[in-house]
């Protein structure tokens, strides 16, 4: 079953080798990685995606947090957070099959950020259900390439998983 | 463990720091961090280190032969003491020497720091010369590491390392350092700011779940205290001691706990696990209620972990939470330091537990079974039938001569086994090995490394002929710096752990363990000649009646270190066992008719075979069990059945 932590880390250097090491020598499967700032200088944000059951879950997150590098790790649930993913797809389109590609790309609100004679380059935000059903819709008309981001998420409302974090 | 020893008085703030080059920063932050001893070899890239350190008169520095040497001695000061170990090497190989100390170091939870130079922080990543990403190397095998490249950072760097390795649950930390880092100058502060957001050991214990562990102990019927290492780390014996006594509970000390608990207790059942007594096998199996203390149910200990103690419930105490869970769900997770929580544990259960009748004692059936058990399974060996010494008997001998305040540092393998079992051990830190990484060649620098630490007492490195060629160079450092630690070679001419499993696993095909050092052999090297040439006291003992006066002569040399070349028998085994991948249940006295070992081992009789016990009869489903065992005991499908606590490599 896959879960989704939300890291917050010190940003030194080697820090990423740690967390994917920890994942690899423990034996846990990473689906999915991102890696970015947070709010608060120094600090970074990973959002990994780790295929296990409950009872592996709480090793991970346990090991992790021996980590001293790692500040804090929060299990975000799909019902009470945002998640998104961020895809480029670029997709041969031709004069009679240009205007159907733009068709499917207004019906699931992604947009063209590049245009060529033969192809184009389609940007698309979204939980995975949407993303994985614009491909399949990109399908027939041949993707050359595909550029995708690891899982973004944020929990709803208010709280931020950076409280009382000493920001020093 | 959470207590540190106090840094010396730092000197008082300036209004102009005093400009240091980053190695005499090293040097001056070693020095206020309180360390008096440290175990090196010098290289280009920590070359600048080693300048100041000439100079220093509150450090002392000692030049090892192998800079593994320099990580094990470093390991043996910190667990005879309790302090933290120091050792330093330079870039690239002197670094990876360092690794094996390291990962035992990680393993066994010892606090170590390791300083390393590095080359030129611009000729980092271009395959410099003795170039090695050695955090990147060591990352598995650290508690944390950090990478120095400029001189300012040296102070807090240092000091958190010194921190980290220290608190919590202890380990190594590394501290690699560049060369110029060393070379170039900073205002040196004291104290540095060391900022660790991310490290908060929990120390403290909720107090609801010491109550409800209270509450359980006070209500069980057949309770274990399941004691592991981490008492020793937490320097919590005392408080161990006096649980215990107030409950009357039964207590078994695992390979790292030797020591932890008086063996003359007679509440203690001794080492549980693969080469535990059968008292201490059986009551942890049959338990209702496991107070797992600092222990980490470690495959060692429990052998098939998912029949290991099947009706007990688990009470487990650690400071490193991960720990709990990791192997076996605890019904009552206790994550804190085994100093604080025995003290409230022991609080908690004076209020719950009814007072015991004059005369009578608590858990009275349980220890009726267990002091029949200890009757009829005291722990004990047969004489050798080839003439050659009992090890068995010479490592009692030692222990009995030499007494409880001395310190016994052992390889690993079967003298490791018998070591652990036929010492008496009274008091924590007497009782050095590796024990979870299983490290041929540790014990001559570990002897060495506690000898420095602990000056004033015996020290013995209890080594077998293969162990002790892995690391005898460390012999000339010991001479050199008149470090006079006494070395019991157990000769049996062979890599005997090893051994004793091809001659139960593999019927007796006996393939690339001899080691042609003992009886009958060519002596390739002679341990005598070899002590000699390094200005050592050299004694070989064939016979049992020059055991006690080689050990007496030992006893008494203090000008040098001693080897005793101890010419034993290659045939002699460690019992009890219980075969690897089965139930504890299954635990073998002494050799047998296993059912799935006489068929291919029987050929090989020897008198081992006349103490005979099959336990089987402690198994309710025996069958499957049977079937089990020779599942996991037919070489062919057993992946890891080459994997003795004696085979290193």
């Amino acid at each position: 079953m896959s879960h989704v932590l939300s890291l917050l880390v010190e940003d030194k250097p080697g820090l990423l080798t740690r967390v994917a090491g920890l994942f690899a020598r423990r034996g846990f499967n990473i689906e999915s990685l991102a890696v970015g700032h947070s709010e608060i200088p120094g600090l970074s944000r990973i959002t990994v995606v780790v295929d296990v059951e409950d009872l592996p879950l709480e090793q991970v997150t346990k090991q992790l947090n021996k980590l001293i590098n790692v500040i804090k790790i929060v299990e975000l649930d799909p019902e009470q957070s945002v998640q998104r993913e961020h895809l480029l797809i670029k997709v041969k389109a031709d004069n009679t099959s240009r205007s159907q590609i733009l068709e499917a790309v207004n019906l699931f609100r992604a947009k063209v950020v590049d245009v060529s004679t033969d192809a184009l380059v389609i940007e698309v935000t979204g939980d995975s259900a949407k993303t994985q059903a614009l491909l399949r819709v990109l399908e027939p008309f041949g993707i050359r390439e595909i550029a995708q981001s690891g899982l973004l998420a944020i929990g709803r409302g208010a709280k931020s998983i950076t409280e009382r974090v000493p920001k020093s | 463990m959470s207590a540190t020893p106090a840094p010396s008085p730092a000197p008082t703030r300036s209004s102009t720091p005093e400009l240091l080059t980053g190695a005499q920063a090293v040097v001056r932050t070693l020095e206020l961090l309180g360390v008096t001893d440290v175990f090196g070899l010098p290289g280009g890239a920590i070359l600048p280190v080693y300048d100041p350190l000439m100079d220093t008169d509150k450090i002392r520095h000692i030049l090892v032969r192998h800079e593994q040497g320099a990580g094990h001695a470093a390991e043996g000061y910190a667990s005879s003491s309790n302090k933290v170990g120091v050792a330093i090497a330079t870039s690239g190989p002197g670094a990876t020497n360092l690794v094996t100390a390291i990962a035992d170091a990680y393993m066994d939870s010892v606090p170590i720091v390791a300083i390393t130079g590095q080359v030129f922080s611009t000729l980092m990543g271009t395959d410099a010369f003795q170039e090695a990403d050695i955090v990147g190397i060591t990352m598995p095998i650290t508690k944390h590491s950090i990478l120095v490249k400029t001189a300012d950072e040296i102070p807090s760097a240092l000091a958190a390392a010194y921190h980290i390795a220290s608190t919590g649950r202890p380990g190594p930390v590394l501290v690699d350092i560049t060369k110029d880092a060393q070379q170039n100058t900073a205002p040196f502060v004291w104290p540095p700011k060391v900022d660790l957001p991310g490290y908060r050991p929990v120390t403290k214990a909720h107090g609801k779940q010491i109550q409800t562990a209270a509450q359980m102990l006070a209500e069980a019927k057949r309770p274990v205290l399941y004691v592991g290492g981490g008492i020793i780390r937490s320097r919590a014996s005392e408080e161990l001691l006096a649980l215990a006594e107030a409950a009357g509970a039964p207590v078994v000390t695992t390979l790292m706990a030797r020591g932890a608990f008086p063996d003359s207790n007679p509440l203690n059942l001794g080492m549980p696990g693969m080469h535990g007594t059968v008292p201490a096998v059986l009551a942890l199996q049959d338990s209702d209620l496991l107070v797992s203390l600092g222990a980490r149910f470690d495959d060692r200990v429990t052998g098939k972990a998912s029949l290991f103690a099947p009706g007990a419930k688990v009470v487990h105490v650690d400071i490193d939470p991960a720990e709990i869970g990791k192997i076996r769900m605890a019904d009552v997770p206790i994550v804190g330091d085994l100093k604080d929580v025995l003290v409230d544990l022991l609080a908690a259960f004076r209020e719950v537990a009814p007072a015991v009748p004059a005369g009578s004692r608590r858990y009275a059936a349980w220890w009726k079974r267990l002091d029949e058990l200890q009757a009829e399974f005291p722990l004990g060996y047969t004489k050798t039938t080839d003439g050659l010494l009992s090890p068995q008997h010479v490592i009692q001998r030692i222990g009995e001569l030499t007494g409880p305040e001395g310190v016994y540092a052992a390889g690993v393998g079967q003298h490791q086994m018998w070591a652990a079992q036929f010492i008496k051990y009274e008091r924590p830190n007497s009782w050095l090995n590796s024990g979870g990484a299983g490290t041929m060649g540790y014990s001559v620098p570990a002897a060495m490394g506690a000898k420095v630490a602990e000056p004033d007492r015996v020290v013995w490195a209890i080594d077998g002929d293969g162990c002790f060629q892995m690391t005898n160079q460390e012999l000339a450092t010991c001479v050199i710096n008149n470090i006079p630690i006494k070395v019991a070679v157990i000769n049996n001419s062979s890599l005997g752990m090893v051994r004793q499993w091809q001659t139960l696993f593999y019927g007796g095909r006996y393939s690339n363990t001899s080691l042609n050092t003992g009886h009958g052999s060519i002596r390739v090297p002679d341990f005598v000649k070899l002590a000699d040439a390094y200005g050592a006291l050299g004694i070989r003992v064939t016979e049992e009646s020059e055991v006690d006066a080689a050990i007496q002569l030992a006893l008494e040399t203090n000008d040098r270190p001693v080897v005793i070349d101890f010419v034993v028998s290659a045939d002699a085994m460690v019992w009890p066992m219980v075969p690897q991948g089965v139930s504890n249940s299954y635990v073998q006295y002494a050799r047998d008719h296993s059912p799935t070992w006489d068929d291919d081992a029987a050929e090989t009789g020897r008198s081992d075979d006349t103490l005979v016990s099959e336990l089987a009869a402690e198994i309710e489903d025996e069958a499957e069990l049977r079937s089990q065992a020779e599942l996991t005991l037919d070489p062919q499908n057993d992946s890891t059945g080459r994997d003795s606590k004696g085979a290193q490599r």
